[in-house]
């Protein structure tokens, strides 16, 4: 027994099913891989220099990580600000807990302590 | 684009009025700083918790007017 299909949804209803897909997504992401770095860019060809500066830290560690292009999609650009309350790009997430923006991850890896939570986080890490 | 020093400190003054602030112009352009952050409210607040505060201070500025500002924040005597 087909329904006949619902009246379009009025546009407001619409965004708002479009931006919990967006977060759902980016939960499930940061969620399904150890380390994500939503960035500009790809690692190997980054369009930003915070970008590269973070890519060059955890390749520096030799960390694994996925990296996500937030040109590539701008619902994913503005949707990963909103997620975390963090109005810039990059940003780190390790073991789905957002770690920080380029100034966190720098500060952090200067003083040993990103080294130390991804290996409390039992994220492999170059001695 | 572009947004003056004073006004970075003068917004992060209003929400922190206890806040030391050092501000660096890094290439002289009015979009790229520097700023140092210290604040009694920061006590026992994470890295991000601070760096939320301060862009919480900008109120959406951040990433929009002002394209770069490199952040550190301590509580004082931390």
């Amino acid at each position: 027994m087909a329904l006949a299909a619902a009246p379009a949804a009025a546009t407001t209803d619409e965004d708002e099913r479009m931006d919990s897909t967006v977060q759902d997504r980016i939960r499930q992401q940061i969620t399904d891989t150890p380390v994500v770095l939503f960035m500009k860019g790809t690692p190997v060809f980054p369009q930003c220099g915070f970008s590269a500066a973070v890519v060059q830290i955890l390749s520096h560690l030799g960390v694994k990580f996925k990296g996500v292009d937030v040109l590539a999609d701008p619902s994913v650009r503005q949707g990963v600000k909103e997620f975390s309350n963090w109005p810039t790009v990059p940003q780190l997430y390790v073991q789905g807990e957002f770690v920080g923006g380029c100034d966190i991850v720098r500060e952090m890896f200067e003083t040993g302590e990103l080294k130390q939570l991804l290996e409390e986080k039992g994220v492999p890490v170059r001695a | 684009m572009a947004m003056d020093a004073a006004m970075i400190e003068r917004l992060i003054k209003e929400s922190l009025p206890d806040a030391q602030i050092s501000i660096e112009d890094l290439r002289g352009d009015g979009d790229h700083y520097a700023a140092h952050v210290v604040s009694g409210a920061f006590r026992g607040k994470t890295r991000v918790q601070q760096h939320q505060m301060v862009y919480q201070a900008l109120r959406g500025r951040m990433g929009n007017e002002l394209h770069a500002l490199a952040l550190q924040t301590s509580a004082p005597d931390e």
